[in-house]
């Protein structure tokens, strides 16, 4: 599995979505249940799958699934 | 028969010596896998060699200072890639001073808040994360007692408690959702080498609050260790946001 397929899968479960629903638009203002809980899930799973620690700016900064792609490029990951 | 701790991974802060290094030594022989931090190694590596050997678990020391997000952060990520995962996290380093109102410097302030409440923060934020990969775990901070009744001369220091008694309820509720637990142990008097220090100074005054001690005893070490061990242990696994006071019944 590549990076981005581990990163879209991590979205889909976290928020229970289609693959073709995360674009631009995905992010926690128009995705319904994007609370804090899930943010936490959401850090939670990609820290333990690319195995990094987010630092709190980044944390609060993921705040779309683009946002979080340029987050993980902070560290190492390329999608 | 297992002993309460037994395999459990956990990380003592300030258990270079005093109440922290008794934690550290009831976490062992409990049986758990202790990392031991303070911020200088000191005769760290000798105490938990011995200790690994005499209770037949593994003890090791990790140096880093509290205050450094990314030392903790390291540190918190060496113990779980070692063992996989981290299950209880006794919050114990702090500063502890006393001094009346208005003798306390603004740095002072700042240095105590650095060590008693913003690590601990940093900490819950940290470990959190990756306590919630596992399914859970727990936390014990160590408060005070003058974090809840106050204390002349500790105007300072109980502001820091104090904030360990609410961040500890609040968090309780915030990380229960991911199976974490928060509580906080409260010990009054103890007996610590620091204690000696302070009655060899105030011994009167010290002497009319033992007397307020309803079981009539200093507390030891080892019964904030005690405390700590039951709370960390899955005996307490449906406890969490409390404030377990350690002092003899002395608040009552």
């Amino acid at each position: 599995m590549t990076n981005l397929e581990k990163y879209n899968r991590i979205f889909c479960d976290t928020f229970q979505v289609e693959e073709n629903v995360l674009n631009e638009k995905f992010d926690n203002t128009s995705v319904e249940g994007w609370d804090s809980i899930k943010q936490l899930c959401l850090i939670t799973s990609i820290e333990e799958t690319f195995d990094i620690m987010l630092d709190t700016e980044d944390i609060i900064g993921l705040v779309s699934y683009f946002a979080g792609k340029d987050i993980l490029g902070k560290y190492g990951v390329i999608l | 028969m297992d002993r309460l701790l037994e395999k459990k991974v956990c990380l003592i802060t300030g258990a270079g010596r005093g109440i922290g290094r008794v934690i550290a030594d009831r976490f062992a022989r409990d049986g758990a896998i202790v990392y031991i931090n303070d911020i200088k190694l000191e005769d760290m590596d000798s105490w938990a060699e011995s200790c690994s050997q005499l209770y037949r678990t593994k003890v090791v020391p990790l140096c880093f200072d509290v205050t450094d997000s990314v030392a903790l952060k390291a540190g918190l990520m060496d113990i779980y890639k070692t063992e996989g995962k981290i299950d209880c996290i006794v919050n114990n380093a702090a500063i502890i001073a006393n001094q009346k109102l208005g003798m306390v410097t603004k740095s002072l302030l700042e240095r105590m808040f650095n060590v008693n409440v913003f690590a601990v923060i940093d900490m819950l934020q940290i470990a959190s994360r990756l306590m919630s990969r596992n399914g859970g775990g727990c936390f014990v901070n160590i408060a005070s007692i003058t974090g809840i009744v106050g204390s002349p001369g500790q105007v300072a220091y109980s502001s820091t408690k104090g904030a360990i008694i609410s961040m500890t309820k609040s968090a309780a509720k915030e990380l229960a959702p991911l199976h974490i637990r928060v509580n906080a142990v409260a010990p009054g008097i103890v007996k610590t080498e620091r204690f000696d220090e302070l009655y060899a100074d105030h011994g009167e005054t010290i002497d009319s609050r033992i007397e307020k001690i309803a079981l009539g005893r200093l507390g030891t070490p080892e019964d904030i260790a005690n405390a700590c061990s039951f709370l960390a242990s899955d005996r307490a696994s449906y406890i969490s946001g409390q404030v377990l006071g350690v002092d003899g019944c002395a608040t009552i």
